[in-house]
């Protein structure tokens, strides 16, 4: 190696992964531990892409140490009957019929040991499609702990595939399972080892030969499985309207046969299964006589979902999040200032004076800055909704929640996808594709960015610390982290008011079943835990990057041009307070004065010339694109009690509302003196164009509007039109003005402000 | 006629059968199928919806449900 190491001799080829030979897929029921696994066979290096077409995640890696084959950890699902979006691409993955994606030469089904019966229902239709396969049979330990034993030698031979027991997040049994998947797996055994009920099992053998002259391709051994499905399901049933169309007519024609027959052909498929997997299950796993019939996780539930002290914990819960996310962070947003803050300095230190510098600093700089400082607190906030999920708490949040939110139009489930929304309706509204009733989903997606997201945080930091006054309540709490709660509580209380009036008036009838687990308590994994906050931070940070970066380039240029012409007033006062600080110097250099001196003249004279700065800046910002564009929309927004700096900031924050903090301070001019934190804050409470009356209708402002273009993308991408993102943004924005303008006109009555 | 709503909390009952044939697949899939031993756990704080212990797990079902699955008391 020579001594310069700034650039290599030969250029790096970027490595490139290798040709894939075989796919392992990971498949299992929700809750089992399939991440965990999928973490230890491919190591860190994972791929995040999306299945064509759908916004379902497609994580993908290499197995460590073989980067020949691929490992995909499919969506969890109970069965392959789907239902929601997540289950359909599983299920479209394993039949082999996703676009792009060939059917996984190996399937390992991820078991949870303590709750064998219902995985292996999984586990028995995947091998009806002849795919190889292997059960990961996980949780051993909890197994053991529950006082029982099982057989595994019994059970891969009554399955008739191979069962590795291991404990995921010990490590335990992995490389069990890696041998066995690199020796090769055979298919299962060819005949099926469950009995379907002869009425439907002769209909659905002649269906299945029907398939086969219809649709050649389907593989042999899967047309039983497809044929089923189509008699069964309705989804699943439509997908062969067109591709084999005489197929379709005969599960038509099946299905009011045996209606008319009375035959229970919906359920035939389940009590058959489990006609098998019952009494399989029962010959394998024997209770020890220390077993206990109430386990350490049901004494958990007897209190969290206790009738009294279950949503009392609940609330304390949300309660004790938000008040740590808005202190715990501090330290940390502050080290973020700071660092930002240096590095404008030292890009201006080597930068020439001048446009270019301006952009970069105060533009790019300071904009991207102000949105990084949030980074703490969407972490943190991650980490807790992160650890309410891996516990299994959150299903119990759902248990407790769901009479409540029925009562509005939603589902206990939609819990997740509106708590989530306190950090970003974007992965809050992806999140709603868990429900798996279309009308649950759409109410929830509709009321979600009602939620006080992050992005929320920079303006209602920076309002209440300006106006409202800090003092101690209780305990840790005060009266600005009252504020920030009655805020967040606002928003949550107009997304029930939204979805009520949806589900009354827009979505009528009765709310979808719901049907949900209440996984076993479990230790939070918070190696888990951090990589999906690392991953979030990314997301986050590749936003602040682009979006972010790009338009506060652009607001700098609309806050920049066209330039102001001078003020004759202030040229004056600039050019004698110049020629006045020539003249001293020039006198102190005749006299030979000590540096002391001249360092004082500096000072005095930086002092007189801020205010003539600022003035110039705040007539510069009222002259450009922004301040004129905030001047001609003042008046519809000054019954709000908005003036045309705030309107100026308002529509700078329609594509991101954070957006609103940087041009606040760039319509201040105090970007350039970003090194003092509080300065915004002071300088707006100095401003006579505000009152805490003000502040209070634009924090309320900023509830309710949607300013957030990313929010309005993934709503379309969701929903798959632009009506309801319309509907959503033009409700948010009547809400917003019309709520402004209640609070403004009424404080003002009553003498406020 | 006993439905699965009939259940107090800690009392243990047999599926028969359904009141309605517009029961979710779902319900089947969970293996509350007849035949199946169900304990109801308790009930939500605000009376719905209920916790099943099935097949050696906790299913959580509305009421709503619950009153179209037969049991039989055990």
């Amino acid at each position: 190696m020579s001594g310069s190491c700034h650039e290599p001799a030969v250029a790096v080829e970027a490595p490139r992964a290798p040709t894939i030979t075989r796919r392992i897929a990971l498949a299992g029921n929700p809750n089992v531990g399939k991440t965990t696994l999928f973490n230890l066979l491919t190591g860190l290096r994972q791929k995040v892409a999306n299945y064509p077409g759908v916004t379902v995640e497609r994580k993908s890696g290499r197995l460590v140490g073989h980067e020949r084959i691929e490992v995909v950890d499919l969506p969890g699902t109970y069965s392959l009957n789907p239902r929601s979006i997540d289950e359909r691409v599983a299920y479209e993955v394993l039949v082999g019929r996703m676009r792009g994606e060939p059917a996984p030469d190996v399937v390992v089904c991820v078991v949870d040991a303590t709750n064998l019966e219902r995985n292996l229902y999984l586990v028995s239709q995947i091998m009806d499609l002849g795919l190889p396969v292997v059960v990961a049979l996980n949780m051993m330990d909890a197994l053991a702990e529950n006082g029982l034993e099982l057989d595994v030698e019994g059970l891969a031979r009554r399955l008739g595939v191979p069962v590795v027991p291991m404990v995921a997040r010990k490590g335990q049994g992995v490389d069990r399972l890696k041998e066995i998947l690199l020796r090769g797996v055979p298919p299962p055994p060819a005949e099926r080892r469950w009995m379907l009920m002869p009425a439907v099992a002769s209909v659905v053998e002649e269906m299945a030969q029907r398939l086969g002259e219809e649709a050649p391709d389907v593989p042999e051994r899967q047309r039983f499985f497809e044929a089923l499905s189509a008699l069964t399901s309705d989804p699943l049933l439509e997908t062969w309207q067109q591709r084999a169309p005489r197929f379709y007519e005969a599960a038509l024609e099946a299905r009011r046969d045996l209606e008319a027959r009375r035959v229970p052909y919906r359920q035939a498929e389940m009590i058959g299964r489990y006609g098998w997997l019952s009494p399989l299950v029962a010959e394998v796993l024997r209770k020890r006589p220390d077993a206990q019939e109430r386990t350490l996780s049901d004494r958990i539930d007897a209190v969290l979902t206790h009738r009294v002290a279950g949503p009392l914990i609940f609330f304390a819960l949300l309660l004790l999040i938000f008040q740590a996310i808005f202190s715990w962070a501090v330290p940390f947003m502050d080290a973020i200032e700071a660092a930002v803050a240096w590095t404008g300095e030292q890009v201006r230190a080597v930068m020439p004076d001048g446009f270019l510098e301006d952009l970069i600093v105060d533009g790019a700089i300071t904009g991207v800055g102000n949105v990084l400082v949030f980074l703490p607190q969407i972490l943190l906030l991650f980490f807790f909704l992160g650890l309410m999920e891996d516990t299994g708490y959150m299903a119990r949040v759902a248990f407790i929640m769901d009479r409540l939110m029925r009562r509005l139009g939603l589902s206990g489930a939609s819990v997740v996808p509106l708590l989530s929304g306190y950090a970003c309706a974007v992965p809050a509204i992806m999140a709603a594709r868990t429900l798996d009733n279309e009308r649950d989903r759409i109410i929830t997606i509709m009321v979600t960015p009602l939620m006080s997201c992050s992005a929320r945080l920079p303006v209602y930091t920076l309002f209440i610390a300006a106006f409202i006054p800090k003092i101690p309540v209780l305990g840790p709490f005060d009266t600005q982290g009252l504020a920030m709660f009655s805020l967040y509580l606002l928003g949550t209380g107009m997304a029930f008011v939204a979805a009520w009036v949806l589900k009354t008036f827009v979505f009528k009838g009765e709310s979808a079943y719901f049907v949900m687990e209440l996984p076993p308590y479990r230790a939070p994994q918070f190696k888990q835990i951090v990589y999906r906050m690392i991953d979030r931070a990314k997301a986050f940070v590749t936003r602040a990057g682009k979006i972010i970066f790009s338009l506060s380039i652009v607001i700098w240029f609309l806050a920049s041009f066209p330039r102001a012409e001078l003020d004759p007033e202030l040229t004056t006062a600039r050019q004698e307070l110049e020629t006045w600080y020539a003249h001293a110097r020039d006198s102190l250099e005749t006299v030979g004065a000590p540096v002391a001196a001249f360092e004082e003249l500096e000072a005095t004279y930086e002092e007189r010339l801020a205010p003539i700065a600022d003035a110039e800046a705040a007539r510069q910002i009222s002259q450009s694109f922004i301040g004129r564009l905030g001047h001609a929309l003042a008046p519809m927004m000054r019954p709000l009690g908005f003036d045309w700096k705030i309107t100026a900031g308002i529509i700078s924050s329609f594509p991101a509302r954070e957006v609103i903090v940087g041009t606040m301070a760039t319509i201040y001019g105090v970007a350039r003196a970003s090194d003092d934190e509080i300065i915004l804050r002071e300088v707006l409470r100095a401003d006579p164009a505000y009152s805490p009356l003000v502040a209070v209708s634009l924090l309320v402002f900023y509830v309710f509007a949607l300013q957030c273009m990313s929010t309005l993308a993934i709503a379309r991408r969701e929903l798959g039109t632009w009506k309801w993102p319309a509907v959503m943004w033009l409700y948010m924005f009547a809400l917003a003005y019309l709520f402004s303008l209640f609070i403004y006109q009424g404080g003002r009555l009553l003498g406020l402000g | 006629m006993t439905t699965l709503r009939d259940l107090r909390p800690g009392e243990r009952g047999r599926v028969t059968g359904y009141v309605s044939d517009q029961l979710p697949p779902r319900l089947f899939e969970m293996g509350l199928l007849p035949g199946t031993e169900v304990e109801l756990i308790r009930l939500a704080p605000l009376g719905d919806p209920i916790d099943l212990k099935v097949r050696g797990f906790h299913l959580s079902i509305r009421k709503h449900e619950a009153e179209l699955i037969l049991v039989e008391r055990l």
